[in-house]
């Protein structure tokens, strides 16, 4: 079976190249002929993620991965992990500081947008060593 | 029309090519190749931007547009002039005399764009206010910004607003009313659009969200700025025919000129096609959550700034800054005031056609070649030396690699791995020579 895989590294705090990895993504999915409606979802998501690596993570790592089953989507942090995660899941909660903040960031919505997004959505998380966040988009 | 062999109207002169890497270099949807000496068109991806145009040094690049000839060739002929024309006058007194200058130079009648692009405000305006459209409501205005989504933002075409351009509205109605007014029938009368930009001829010959265009043909502005200058000049006060158009009709030539009227609070207009594709990017990311409206226009300045225009853009978009204010001091009226409810009725305003993407970027029609097609550009890249500088005739090294595995070049086209390879050439020739001296000794 074939598939695509791809890596991106993440750096915490650089909002000069936040969103380089979204646009490669887009880039290679267009590229592959993912359809518009898979595409745009995809694209909400991934930027979502990376954008919360840069903001809230200590840096990390984005990997994309296609199959004949779809669009896999992971993002790995080296910490610092979430406390609550169910807290982190409601609409508008945001721990994000004041650069954040003042760059639009932060509005809280992130990770509620990845899962409405993705087909299937898994986050784990260990305070003092990272967050993992799992999404599948399927194809068809 | 999607069916048929993609038109546009960018052209090379491939007398006047040297076969450089300026436009290969600046095309926003690497459209061009260099090889065998010259520039090669790559019809399938040319959204006719006209920055080729801009950058080519040897005026290598034309555009294809209908001569003020063609006009004759109808009974009747009306011009519909974009609002940019206005623009490229200093210090012009009234519009109207740019409208009485098109009827000495041959036209039967005049309809101004501008009034046209009154009537589509409007209706821009009635889609805004339904809440379930999605946002950003993107304009159709800009062909280019529309051609430039089918191919780079397919997802984006959903939010795309469904209404016709100013210039197919004018079309439409100037028509009609002639036609009712002198009793001749449709097929006598030639409606010919003075042009700024060459996306404007591409949209009536391969029209998009329509299935045919109201329009006969594209005249250039440089090429009507050039007849018309002398009568305008010439013109005294009483034989000015009268602007129809409110100032925010006319305020559409330039940037802003739509959003100003249609969401002046919650919108974004961005000139400059690569500004467009930045900000499209940011859009297809959702980052601009409480956009309402994107304006986005491929030229620099909006249509003042279109590759076909004689003003510099700059001192156009000013000239139109006063035209609007002279406008708005005579008479301040809102289009929806201007625009009588019947016009909104009575004439389509809406696309009867569904805007497709154009995948052109897609690897391979099936989806595991793609993949496998993609592997191979990867190993690929990886070899070369990322210095993106065009002399193996395409724009960048991953634009090569993408060449390479759709079949168009091969990788000895790179400059610089011949040379690694001449080197390991040489050596290997050096060693030879020793080995035969070595022999040669021992006889």
């Amino acid at each position: 079976m074939s598939a695509v895989y791809r890596e991106y590294k993440v750096e915490a705090d650089d909002f000069t190249r936040a969103g380089e990895a979204s646009a490669d993504i887009k880039r290679t999915l267009k590229q592959l002929g993912v359809s518009s409606t898979v595409l745009r979802r995809v694209a909400v998501a991934c930027y979502e993620v990376e954008i919360n690596l840069v903001i809230h993570s200590d840096g990390g790592t984005l990997t994309l991965k296609v199959d004949d089953e779809g669009v896999h989507l992971k993002s790995q942090d080296v910490g610092p992990g979430i406390a609550d995660i169910d807290q982190a899941m409601r609409e508008g909660y945001s721990t994000a500081d004041e650069e954040a903040r003042s760059l639009g960031f932060g509005a809280g919505m992130g990770l509620p947008n990845m899962k409405r997004n993705a087909d299937r959505f898994a986050i784990k998380s260990r305070l003092g060593e990272g967050t993992t966040i799992d999404m599948m988009f399927a194809l068809a | 029309m999607s069916e048929m062999k993609r038109f546009h109207s960018v052209r090379l002169d491939k007398k006047l090519c040297k076969g450089c890497t300026n436009c290969l270099m600046h095309c926003p949807t690497e459209a061009i190749r260099v090889h065998d000496g010259r520039a090669h068109i790559i019809d399938e991806r040319c959204i006719d931007c006209g920055e080729c145009i801009r950058v080519c040094d040897y005026h290598a690049k034309i555009v294809e547009t209908d001569p003020l000839e063609s006009i004759r060739s109808f009974k009747y002929s009306i011009a519909l002039p974009a609002p940019s024309l206005y623009a490229q006058f200093r210090n012009l007194k009234d519009i109207g005399y740019v409208l009485a200058g098109l009827k000495k130079i041959g036209f039967d009648d005049v309809f101004e764009v501008a009034r046209a692009a009154d009537i589509v405000s409007c209706a821009i305006r009635d889609k805004l206010r339904d809440p379930t459209l999605p946002r950003p409501l993107i304009s159709s205005a800009c062909p280019t910004v529309v051609r430039l989504i089918q191919v780079r933002f397919p997802d984006l075409i959903p939010n795309i607003v469904d209404i016709r351009q100013p210039m197919e509205v004018a079309a439409d109605i100037a028509r009609t009313e002639f036609c009712k007014k002198n009793g001749c029938s449709p097929e006598e009368v030639g409606v010919f659009f003075i042009t700024p930009c060459p996306a404007k001829m591409t949209a009536i010959r391969s029209p998009i969200g329509q299935k045919k265009s109201c329009v006969d043909g594209a005249i250039s502005m440089m090429e009507i700025y050039r007849v018309l200058r002398p009568h305008v000049a010439k013109m005294q006060n009483e034989e000015g025919l009268q602007s129809r158009s409110t100032h925010y009709g006319i305020g559409w030539a330039a940037s802003n000129g739509e959003s100003r009227v249609v969401c002046p609070d919650d919108s974004l207009s961005v000139d400059g096609i690569h500004n467009c594709i930045r900000v499209l990017e940011e859009i297809e990311n959702d980052k601009f959550g409480d956009l309402v409206f994107f304006e986005g226009n491929a030229c620099v300045g909006g249509c003042v700034g279109g590759p076909l225009v004689y003003e510099n853009n700059y001192v156009a978009k000013n000239n139109i800054r006063k035209l609007v204010s002279a406008a708005k001091a005579k008479k301040n009226e809102d289009p929806a005031q201007a625009v009588p409810v019947s016009m909104m009725n009575k004439y389509d305003l809406y696309m009867d056609e569904e805007i497709r993407p154009n995948p052109v970027m897609k690897l391979d029609e099936d989806m595991h070649a793609a993949m496998e097609k993609m592997e191979r550009m990867n190993k690929i890249i990886e070899g070369l030396p990322g210095y993106d500088c065009g002399s193996c005739g395409s724009p960048t090294c991953r634009a090569f690699a993408e060449d390479i595995v759709r079949g168009y070049f091969t990788e000895n086209a790179c400059i610089h791995k011949m040379r690694e390879q001449l080197k390991i050439m040489a050596q290997r020739m050096v060693d030879l020579a020793q080995i035969s001296s070595y022999e040669e000794k021992k006889e």
